[in-house]
Parts: structure tokens; C-alpha cells; sequence
């Protein structure tokens, strides 16, 4: 047993070397495949870190009148932020919300003015939400609505709630962010399925130009699993030697990416490649050996019935 | 040894390729099939190997209808049969030495005995300068030389040659029927199949004569008539 996986192994080997350019030729087109796969892999990431930005962009704000209790608000958050759509709820007192509407115009006489004149703090405290997704935004507005006859002494302390005049926006947001990553899916599937089947045909070519040979192993009384071990030996090695190349290939890419991109990526690549590569490499390295054995199995069956 | 019992062979919807053969082979016999292109004598080393099935009869091997062999049992008897083809078939991607060894690894032997088996065979057949050549590197009489070694290796019980000449000028072909002589002096059998008279007449042994599927003669010693 241990023998002949000894053979077949050294066969595997000793083939991939004599086949030379059938060789490279499978070589170069697996790694394409796992180039397409790790492209799609760093477009992913680039695409995720942009739509989770702009996600990050959408929140409620609730505007309390100048009269509400501190206490009222504070066991408001409290109740919102046991809400389960809730990421988190951050509370800005009124005294900080001058303080921000200061620094903000702080370049800006006439306004300053205008606010000594009225002499005192003209701001309410308000509750910043932000949701875990842009779409539970809905849930959280109607508990608002809800909750917001909440009152100290029978008037409501909430001013404003922002949602509905972004509703609109925050809708067609939600609906492009599910489009682009339902689209980022089916190009990718579509992507990796067509450099599958390019893949599976050029092994296919390279045991086609070995059918004689095939025949002649068999008529010599070779066991099939002896006649097929070092195809799917020489799979493995197209799988392996590609996913290193694949691997190297992409520093000098994301290096550039990285320095000259990343502005318009929104993504640091070369950072992001950095801190993944081991795992990017893992996935094609497993990618790779797979379906190099499984192409080379697939190729064979033909010729061994 | 091998024994055909009213065996026809009809490829689909064309004329029978073998008709109704009846024969025996002994063990250590040396028999020449002749026929011209067509008569089937290919097809009849093909159904002693079982690469075809035959339309009607059978054909026994040592006891075994081989057309009803499983799969592990097929590849034993292949390993019985050496066989030497008109156009070598050898692997192009392997050395001499390796064409040969492959022969002992499909086999089950050991490193130990393939490492003094092969370059034996090879001085046996003359090749052993050749060890480390590709069969491209190799003439057309040293490919068929080479072609006997890995057909000899594992002693087979009987070695079929399918126009082993065919390919070969004069020289080659007498080097090559002397070396399938000194086989059968060893005690293999030797089917031979050819269309070249000066090699049956060299030989002077049972001759089967076909004709367009039919064994029309069967000669003990050498003739080649059609």
C-alpha cells in the first residue's frame, strides 16, 4: 500500500516535470482560476467595507424639548437600548449640544451673537441611534412613535424625530446596500463557475493527449487507482505551485492598490492583503489541490471504464 | 492453452470481422496468423486479451471463459500476456528503464526486483547503452525491441505479437523474430500475427491462414499460401 502511494506520488512528480508545456499551460490556467477567486475575495472586502460604511452613516436622532428632565431621557435610552435592532444609542445633553453648536460655528460671528442674545441654552438634549442594519431602522422609529407620548407632566418632552424626513433615503439605501451584495454574489459565483469550467477543460486536454498512454497502462495490467494516482498527484502540484504564485502575484498588486488607490477603494488593500494573506493563501492552496484532484479524477474516468 | 469455440465477431451492422473460428493453442506452441489487412487477426489477439467481446462463441484461457472474468481477475491475466504491437506502444513520457519497470510496479513487484530484473532484460534485448533514453530517442527496431523486453519481464505464460514487423526494415525484422524465437525456446507460447512471408517461412512453425474472418489453413509447419 505504502509502496505504491510512493510510486504514484514520484510518477505524479516525474510527469508534471516531462510534460513541460502541457504542464504550464494547466499551470497558468489554475492560476487564473485562483487569481479570479482571490480577486473576488479582496473585491468582497472592499465592497463590504464600503457599503458597512455608509450603513454607518444612517442613524435616528430624537430631539427632546428644552424642558425634558434628564432623568426622563436617560431612562428612555435605557429603554430603547434593550431594543434587539439596536447597535447602540448615544445621548447628547444639552449643555454638550451647545458646546458642539459652538465649535461648529465657531468661525461664525453673527450666529454666536444671536445665541448671546437669547441668553440662554436654546438646545434640547437629543439620542443619537444607530441600528445593527439599516433596515430595523423601521422598528425602531415605530417604537418611537410608541413611546414618544412619553411625557413629564403630560406634555410630550420629545421635539423631533428625524427618521421620517430620512425615511426615504434611508430606505433606498437599505434597498441598494441588499442589491449590490446580492449582485456581488451571483458575479462572483458566475465568475468562479466559468474559471471552473476552463479549468476542468484544460485538464481534461492534458489526459486527452494522454489517452494512448493511458490504454497501453492498461493493457500492461495496471490497477486503475495506479493508472490515475499520478494524474490527480500532477492536479495537486498545478493546485499548490498556483496558489503560491497567486499568492506572490498579489503583493506587488494590493502594494500599488494600496498606495494609489486606497482614497478611492476606501480600503487600505496592501494593509488588508498584509493582515489576510495567510488566510487567502490557505483558501486557494485548499481551493486549488481540490479541484486539481478533482478535475484530474473526473478526466480519467473516461479512459478507465 | 487457449481454445476457440465457434467464435464470430461482428462489428455493428458491417460484415463479420471473425466467422465460426475454431482452434486450440498449445502451451509452448509458436503460431503464425496470417491473413491479408482485414482477414482479423487483430481481432482475434483482441478477444484473447478481452479488449472485445465476440458476438457469439467463446474463448477459453486456461480454463476461463475470459469474457466472464471480473475486473481484478482480467487484470491478472493481462499480466500473463505480453503483448508486441506494430506500432510499439510504448510511454513517451518514460525512460526505457522505466517503460519496463512500469510493467513490474502494475505487476506488484518490489524496488529489489526491478532494480536487477530491468537491466537484465534490457542486455537480453541489447538496449542496455538505451536505459536512460525516451522511446523518441530509441530507432524503430530498438523501440520494438524495447516493446519485447517489457512484454518478456514478467514471465507471462504467452506472448502475443500483433505485426511486430510492420514497422521494421529487413535487419530489424530478422533481429526481432530471432528474439521471438529464443522465447518460445524457453518455453513461452508465441502468437505471432503478420502478413510478411519471409518471416513466417524463417520461422517454420504452425501457421493459421485467414481469410476474411475464416481460418481457411492450418499448416504445422511454416507455409504462408493465400
Amino acid at each position: 500500500m505504502w509502496r505504491t502511494i510512493r510510486r504514484v506520488i514520484r510518477s505524479g512528480f516525474i510527469n508534471f516535470w516531462r510534460n513541460g508545456a502541457v504542464s504550464i499551460a494547466s499551470f497558468l490556467v489554475m492560476t487564473v482560476t485562483l487569481s479570479v477567486v482571490t480577486g473576488i475575495l479582496l473585491s468582497q472586502a472592499v465592497l463590504e467595507n464600503s457599503l458597512t460604511q455608509i450603513e454607518s452613516k444612517v442613524d435616528i436622532t430624537v430631539y427632546f424639548t428644552t424642558v425634558a428632565q434628564e432623568n426622563d431621557i436617560l431612562d428612555l435610552k435605557g429603554r430603547i437600548e434593550k431594543l434587539p435592532e439596536v447597535k447602540e444609542v448615544s445621548y447628547v445633553s444639552r449643555d454638550q449640544a451647545l458646546e458642539d453648536f459652538k465649535t461648529k460655528h465657531s468661525g461664525d460671528y453673527l450666529t454666536l451673537q444671536a445665541l448671546d442674545e437669547i441668553g440662554e441654552n436654546p438646545l434640547g438634549a437629543l439620542l443619537n441611534i444607530r441600528a445593527k442594519t439599516p433596515a430595523e431602522y423601521e422598528g425602531v422609529a415605530k417604537f418611537l412613535e410608541n413611546t414618544s407620548a412619553l411625557s413629564s407632566g403630560g406634555a410630550s418632552i420629545v421635539d423631533k424625530i428625524n427618521y421620517n424626513q430620512n425615511k426615504v433615503v434611508i430606505d433606498r439605501l437599505t434597498n441598494i446596500i441588499a442589491g449590490a451584495r446580492q449582485l456581488g454574489l451571483i458575479i462572483t459565483l458566475v465568475l468562479v463557475i466559468i474559471s471552473i469550467l476552463i479549468l476542468f477543460n484544460t485538464i481534461s486536454l492534458t489526459i486527452f493527449f494522454a489517452r494512448e498512454e493511458i490504454s497501453v497502462m492498461r493493457l500492461v495490467g495496471a490497477e486503475n487507482k495506479y493508472i490515475r494516482g499520478p494524474f490527480m498527484i500532477e492536479g495537486i502540484i498545478y493546485g499548490v505551485l498556483s496558489a503560491i504564485f497567486t499568492g506572490l502575484a498579489f503583493i506587488p498588486i494590493t502594494m500599488w492598490l494600496g498606495t494609489k488607490m486606497t482614497a478611492f477603494l476606501g480600503l487600505d488593500l496592501w494593509a488588508y492583503y498584509r493582515a489576510n494573506c495567510l488566510q487567502l493563501f490557505v483558501i486557494t492552496l485548499i481551493a486549488g489541490a481540490l479541484l486539481g484532484v478533482i478535475a484530474s479524477f473526473l478526466a480519467t474516468k473516461r479512459y478507465l471504464r | 492453452m487457449i481454445h476457440f469455440d465457434n467464435v464470430s465477431k461482428i462489428y455493428a451492422g458491417d460484415t463479420p470481422s471473425l466467422e465460426d473460428v475454431t482452434l486450440s493453442i498449445k502451451p509452448g506452441e509458436f503460431v503464425s496468423i496470417v491473413g491479408h489487412s482485414g482477414a482479423g487477426k487483430t481481432t482475434l489477439t483482441k478477444l484473447i486479451l478481452a479488449e472485445e467481446k465476440p458476438t457469439s462463441g467463446t474463448v477459453i484461457f486456461d480454463k476461463h471463459d475470459v469474457h466472464k472474468l471480473r475486473s481484478s481477475k482480467m487484470l491478472e491475466l493481462r499480466r500473463r500476456i505480453g503483448m508486441v504491437f506494430q506500432d510499439f506502444r510504448l510511454l513517451p513520457n518514460k525512460t526505457a528503464y522505466e517503460n519496463i519497470a512500469f510493467a513490474m510496479e502494475a505487476a506488484g513487484k518490489s524496488d529489489a526486483e526491478i532494480e536487477t530484473d530491468v537491466p537484465h532484460v534490457l542486455l537480453l534485448v541489447d538496449l542496455e547503452s538505451k536505459m536512460h533514453h525516451f522511446p523518441r530517442q530509441l530507432s524503430g527496431g530498438e523501440k520494438q525491441r524495447l516493446a519485447i523486453a517489457r512484454a518478456i519481464i514478467n514471465q507471462p505464460d504467452l506472448i502475443i505479437a500483433d505485426e511486430p514487423t510492420g514497422n521494421l526494415d529487413p535487419v530489424n525484422t530478422y533481429d526481432i523474430v530471432q528474439i521471438l524465437k529464443k522465447i518460445n525456446d524457453m518455453g513461452t507460447t508465441v502468437i505471432l500475427t503478420t502478413h510478411n512471408r519471409g518471416v513466417v517461412e524463417s520461422i517454420g512453425k504452425r501457421v493459421i491462414t485467414l481469410e476474411k474472418g475464416r481460418v481457411v489453413r492450418d499448416d504445422k509447419d511454416g507455409k504462408y499460401v493465400i
